[in-house]
């Protein structure tokens, strides 16, 4: 079954200037179709201003289309009366872990969901318990947030998230002001929740080590879909990914400098031990 | 010097004061406060005084650690002393020079540095007995009958909760932009009162426009995890009185009435 169906999605930021009228168009989306099938590790790489953000937040129904539909979990995004939902159903975890950290203590800030749906309070403590053992957070329930970690405070903010008792969580540059330990901790649990709990993972990143366990890999740039597959088969086209000012796995890179000097190698290596057996 | 101020602190320690219902010990401050202003017999104060200690010990706050929010009011105790002493007219009480000390001059004098002590140490018993979530959480329930006629007080109560969790994150921020500064030379302790706050105006600039970013952010965050105010929202741990709570109450109320009856009799 499908998580989340888009048909020709547009989306244009209009500049208007102080009398109201249009200064210019820009097509952050243009007509991206694509499935993301429940269940699945799906990341969407692409570099900065590709739409990538913007198309994560159709998925939250933060933004609406201004052209075609998206459908996440069966519910048009653009019909007003299904935003809720589409909320509750599809979670959002934001870059800056400071700024969207609402309450002072921990666990308050995991209840904030549940809270904004109506859960009955005997309800919210239990799933609060949940979400901060799922994400390995049980022992700094009582503290205050300002004095953990950046990998901690994301992990805080996808309890958060997985408290709400969602089918599916969208992460927008979950690492991106990470530190390497960081960035590995976030890693670790949202893969541990896609395969423990087979919650629908949407990782938008700039890192290709993330990428490199996905099932499905999509590259955005200037709004279209312009690769889709496993990351075996994005990775092994590497002058394409590199053509849209990305990066591709260290040793994928390496394996492709010894093609190109005539070793035999195959071109869709993506760990080393995958390159070891290789040679 | 910002962490020089007790009000407003909070000292955790295991006592009964600790364990009310917030809304008990907002209004059992409001009615210290009133019970301050209502007379000015010396009896009442003495009572107040036995309320006040009272309820120091019980909530094991050291009297130290209350004492010292007193000195972030001091120039203002001193001032009230001043004007009062000698600026009261009435019976000559001591005279000389150009000054003479009143009768009255000196009971308004003390008695309004005793309003002002114990006003101070009773509104910051509650703060430093009462985390800044209670408070808010006490003032949202406490005030919520104030919701029929529009008087937000969710909001205010959500606003006050975001602000508080903001405070040490700005601080961290305004001591990062003063470094980032005072590394291309900035210079922020030398000249006058004109020129220091002159170079306060690179600092506040980036502050302001890195809190609007992130209200923007925060505000998408909420909304993202189905926030859309208070109707309809429900509670990880509500309010409710217990037993204790209605003693408090009752203690309050017997408070209130030997204060007024002090008031109205002597």
């Amino acid at each position: 079954m499908n998580m989340v169906q888009a048909d020709n999605l547009s989306f244009e930021y209009i500049r208007r200037n102080e009398e109201g009228e249009v200064e210019s168009i820009s097509k952050a989306i243009d007509g991206v179709s694509m499935t993301i099938t429940k269940g699945d590790f799906v990341a969407i790489l692409g570099h900065n201003g590709s739409g990538k953000s913007t198309l994560a937040k159709h998925i939250n129904a933060l933004l609406s289309p201004t052209e075609g539909t998206l459908i996440v979990d069966g519910m048009d995004t653009s019909d007003e009366a299904n935003i809720w939902k589409v909320r509750q159903k599809a979670g959002m975890v934001f870059q800056n872990p400071d700024n969207q950290i609402i309450a002072s203590v921990v666990e308050e800030d995991v209840a904030f969901g549940p809270e904004n749906i109506g859960i009955p309070t005997e309800k919210i403590l239990k799933r609060v318990t949940e979400s901060l053992e799922a994400v390995g957070m049980t022992k700094y329930r009582h503290h205050s947030p300002n004095k953990l970690s950046g990998g901690q405070k994301q992990r805080v903010a996808i309890a958060g998230i997985m408290a709400m008792h969602p089918d599916c969580i969208v992460l927008d540059e979950p690492t991106a002001m990470l530190d390497p330990k960081g960035r590995r901790e976030v890693i670790k649990t949202v893969r541990k929740l896609n395969k423990e709990e087979g919650i629908t993972v949407i990782l938008i990143t700039h890192y290709m080590e993330e990428v490199i366990d996905a099932d499905k890999v999509i590259v955005m740039d200037n709004g279209k879909i312009v690769m889709q597959g496993t990351p075996k088969e994005i990775f092994s086209e590497v002058e394409k990914v590199k053509g849209y000012r990305l990066d591709v796995p260290q040793v994928t890179e390496l394996a492709y400098e010894l093609r190109k000097e005539g070793v035999n190698i195959p071109a869709d290596i993506l760990s080393a031990e995958e390159f070891v057996e290789a040679l | 010097m910002i962490r020089d101020i007790t009000i407003g602190q909070y000292y955790p320690a295991d006592s009964v004061i600790h364990k009310l219902d917030p809304r008990v010990k907002l209004l059992a401050t409001l009615v210290f406060i009133v019970s301050l202003f209502i007379t000015t017999n010396y009896i009442a104060y003495v009572v107040a005084a036995i309320f006040l200690v009272t309820m120091v010990k019980l909530s094991k706050v050291p009297l130290k650690f209350i004492l010292k929010g007193l000195k972030a009011i001091f120039m203002i105790l001193a001032l009230t002393v001043i004007f009062n002493l000698f600026l009261t007219q009435g019976e000559p009480l001591v005279s000389f020079w150009k000054i003479t000390i009143t009768k009255e001059g000196l009971r308004t004098a003390i008695l309004m540095a005793v309003r002002l002590v114990f006003l101070i140490i009773g509104s910051s018993l509650m703060t430093l007995t009462t985390t800044p979530n209670q408070l808010t959480d006490g003032m949202e329930k406490g005030l919520s009958p104030l919701k029929k006629i529009k008087v937000p007080v969710h909001e205010i109560a959500m606003m006050m909760s975001i602000a508080l969790r903001f405070i040490p994150i700005l601080l961290e921020e305004t001591d990062k932009i003063m470094k980032a500064q005072a590394a291309r030379g900035a210079d922020f302790d030398e000249g006058g009162i004109i020129k220091k706050a002159k170079s306060l105006i690179p600092i506040l600039v980036p502050l302001f426009v890195s809190a609007f970013r992130r209200a923007n952010d925060l505000a998408m965050a909420m909304e993202a995890r189905c926030y859309y105010g208070g109707d309809g929202r429900t509670k990880m741990k509500p309010l409710k009185y217990k037993g204790k709570d209605y003693v408090a109450y009752i203690i309050l109320a017997v408070y209130l009435a030997a204060i007024i009856l002090i008031a109205v009799l002597l």
